[in-house]
């Protein structure tokens, strides 16, 4: 029991020290909204998040750590349109923490003032497979939406820490004029294959292809959530030599065998494409996501393009 | 809480009757209505005062009931103002709504917004092969369930699964969580599927056979398990190396054939303890103790319970996980054991008996997956009868709502009967289910 009891004493007052502190403890869903919040939060907030970079965010296990992380969160980052429905739930009610519930004050979902695309139109049914009703949620890979993001998350952590305003404010004007001077450079680096049809496996990258001018004109997947058929397979091999597509992007967490038998077929070449940061060891912030991103693609499009 | 809605009708009644005064004093000269209109202005503000105060004071009130008798007769007044519902309690102040809630008639889409999630989950079964002991139907639709789940304020959710079945309708589970109590409490009332174990928590959807095992039908009460009303409280211990849950459970008494109350004192008792860590990043393990305490039956005569029995069951679990997260999709690994023993007060004396299983399921790709199962147990009343069994599995899923599964049952039953069955089942959800815990 004495044990107990000066663990207990502990805990409390480490508590009471990070409270005197004022650090902001920031969990985020994704490592892209945990590297958004760094960027603004700076050295007065301290940011994690549940899933990794190079798993599927549709599929992360509510495993009880994460629950101890949330716990103690003054705010809580989603994706949101319904991206984590399927585990964070659970997490977020098992936290005991009122702090980061939905609709509290420490509740931030940024897809909120996003540019969200892939709105289902008419009527929504599980035949379409795992579609998201309320738009597609991967609106992160528009560096556009990333500033939107970086605003509502510095205005959140103003709100949540009002000394420290301006301080936010500040690193929000920051962030967002270092993001325009890379993303003139990133725009430039692909301005020449402006068009270009690309395949992608999973529909993650519809906002970063409307940024940078690509035309995704079909998926490895026959619908959304459903594995490659041999069929749909047949059918998008004949689509792309019809229409001389020769780039695949794949995330780095879905298998590559349907993707290189197509690259086979047509000649594409497969890109094992990050959609988010810590997608591999290189890309540590939201910068850097794009940087490889834009490079890879770059590379290989003037190797299939000739330009 | 009655009176409120009186007086709110009343306050209602005067927004009314106000602009149908000032328009029965017709203007004669611009100065008249200049003054007119000044003195409308002052009885505005008058009014907004005074409706803030008694607006004030009717916050404060509406926590408790007005006595009876204090309500006066409601006035014909206010015909457009909606039906008034009582706040429920406790979700005054913390920005919470205050007074009453308006509850509109008509149904529009934006109404709907508040439904809860609902999802119901088909359960379709077969069996052949032969079975002296246990015989399951030839083809079945055991068990659907309906799940309504949503969030009802500030301060609760509530979730509720009631199971249609051949015998008719159970509320399966229908509780409040409240999951912001200071003092990291997170509190469950209504009735639900206790703490104890691992399978034992589990609705039929989740458990990775058609059935259940041996030791759950023998010991711990079978396809609807320990499920009881009662109040739970959680708490996780904190400590610097893992996860740790602690909880308390009190139940009515009543649940299937394990426990069983007579008088109103005859609750059960439910504690379990949860320990978590993480291993690596992919592997992870899960543990547990239990223990479950309460009447039974064993000592009822004549519809009296002379005997006075208590059955008390002790539990220890323990599941391994791996999945790789970059491929989490494709391949995992989950392996599961439990062991019960259970304590049965009766008339000749206390049977101890105790039972296990132990599994394993590997998901082989995306869609398949394929496990086995070995089981013992004795039996609950009669230590002395023991049936054990094996089982494999095979899984196919055509998506995340739904799933086939084909079972390989071999049992040897304490009767010196044995069974070889096939099993199979088509599970199948439609609607918004919310998401299991872990």
């Amino acid at each position: 029991m004495k044990l107990t009891g000066s663990i207990a004493l502990a805990t409390l007052l480490l508590g009471a020290v990070y409270a005197d502190a004022q650090t902001l403890n920031v969990m985020a869903t994704t490592e892209d909204l945990a590297s958004i919040a760094r960027e603004v939060g700076g050295d007065k907030v301290s940011a994690d998040s549940i899933a990794r970079g190079y798993q599927d965010p549709h599929f992360v296990e509510a495993k009880p750590s994460f629950i101890l992380k949330l716990q103690k969160a003054d705010v809580l980052i989603v994706v949101g349109r319904e991206l984590e429905i399927g585990w964070l739930p659970p997490l977020v009610q098992q936290s005991r923490n009122a702090k980061i519930q939905v609709g509290a004050n420490g509740y931030l979902d940024a897809s909120l003032e996003a540019r969200i695309l892939e709105l289902p139109q008419g009527q929504v049914t599980r035949a379409m497979g795992d579609v998201h009703p309320q738009g597609n949620p991967h609106f992160w890979l528009d560096p556009e939406n990333g500033k939107i993001v970086a605003r509502e998350v510095g205005a959140k952590f103003g709100e949540l820490r009002p000394k420290d305003k301006a301080y936010f404010d500040q690193r929000v004007a920051d962030f967002t004029s270092r993001l325009d001077v890379a993303e003139k450079r990133w725009l430039a680096t692909l301005a020449p294959y402006k068009g270009t049809k690309i395949v992608t496996y999973h529909r993650s990258y519809p906002n970063f292809a409307e940024r940078f001018g690509l035309d995704i004109i079909n998926y490895v997947e026959p619908r959304p959530g459903i594995p490659p058929t041999p069929q749909h397979t047949l059918e998008l091999i004949a689509d792309m030599k019809q229409q001389n597509v020769k780039i695949v992007m794949v995330e780095p967490y879905f298998d590559l065998k349907t993707p290189n038998a197509i690259g086979r077929e047509t000649g594409a070449q497969v890109l094992v494409m990050p959609p988010s940061v810590g997608g591999t060891k290189e890309i540590t912030d939201y910068f850097k996501l794009f940087e490889y991103d834009v490079n890879l693609l770059a590379n290989a499009l003037k190797q299939v393009t000739g330009k | 809480m009655k009176g409120t809605g009186i007086v709110r009708a009343l306050l209602a009644g005067m927004v009314i009757a106000m602009p149908v005064c000032a328009f029965a004093q017709t203007p004669a000269t611009p100065a008249d209505a200049q003054a007119i209109r000044a003195e409308i202005d002052q009885l505005k503000t008058d009014f907004n005062a005074r409706l803030a105060a008694l607006e004030e004071r009717l916050a404060a009130l509406s926590g408790t009931p007005s006595p009876a008798g204090v309500a006066s007769p409601a006035p014909a007044a206010a015909p457009a103002a909606p039906a008034m519902a009582d706040v429920p309690s406790g979700a005054q102040g913390g920005g919470g709504p205050e007074g009453a809630i308006p509850v509109y008639g008509n149904v529009s889409a934006a109404s709907k917004i508040f439904n809860p999630d609902m999802a119901v989950i088909g359960n379709f079964t077969g069996a052949a092969g032969k079975n002296n002991v246990n015989p399951d139907s030839a083809l079945a639709l055991p068990e659907s369930e309906v799940s309504m789940q949503a969030i009802v304020d500030p301060y609760a959710r509530a979730d509720f699964f009631f199971s249609f079945g051949e015998q008719g309708v159970n509320v399966e589970e229908g509780f409040l969580t409240f999951s912001t109590l200071p003092g990291g409490l997170l509190v469950k009332v209504g009735k639900q599927h206790a703490a104890f174990g691992k399978v034992n928590t589990l609705h039929t959807h989740m458990i990775p056979w058609v059935d259940r095992p041996l030791v759950t039908e023998n010991l711990a009460g079978g396809d609807e398990g320990i499920t009881d009303a009662g109040i739970s409280v959680a708490r996780l211990i904190p400590n610097p190396w893992l996860f740790l849950e602690a909880t308390g459970q009190v139940y009515r008494g009543e649940s299937s054939d394990v426990f069983h109350s007579s008088q109103r004192s005859d609750l059960s008792y439910v504690t379990h303890m949860r320990g978590y860590q993480d291993i690596t990043e992919s592997t992870n393990i899960d543990f547990g103790a239990s223990y479950a305490y309460g009447h039974n039956n064993a000592g009822i005569v004549g519809g009296q319970d002379v005997g006075r029995f208590t059955t008390s069951l002790f539990g220890v679990d323990a599941t391994l996980r791996w999945r790789p997260l970059q491929r989490s999709i494709y391949h995992s690994f989950i392996g599961r054991s439990e062991v019960i023993w259970s304590h049965r007060d009766q008339f000749d004396g206390t049977s101890k008996a105790s039972g296990f299983y132990v599994s394993g399921d590997y998901q082989l790709g995306r869609r398949w997956y394929t496990g086995l199962r070995l089981d013992r147990s004795e039996r609950a009343t009669d230590a002395s009868l023991s049936d054990s069994g094996a089982s494999w599995t095979v899984t196919y899923w055509p998506s995340e709502f739904s799933q086939i599964r084909g079972q390989y049952r071999h049992t040897r039953y304490a009767e010196e009967s044995t069974a070889n069955e096939f099993l199979f089942q088509f599970q199948f959800a439609i609607g918004a289910h919310g998401a299991h815990p872990f």
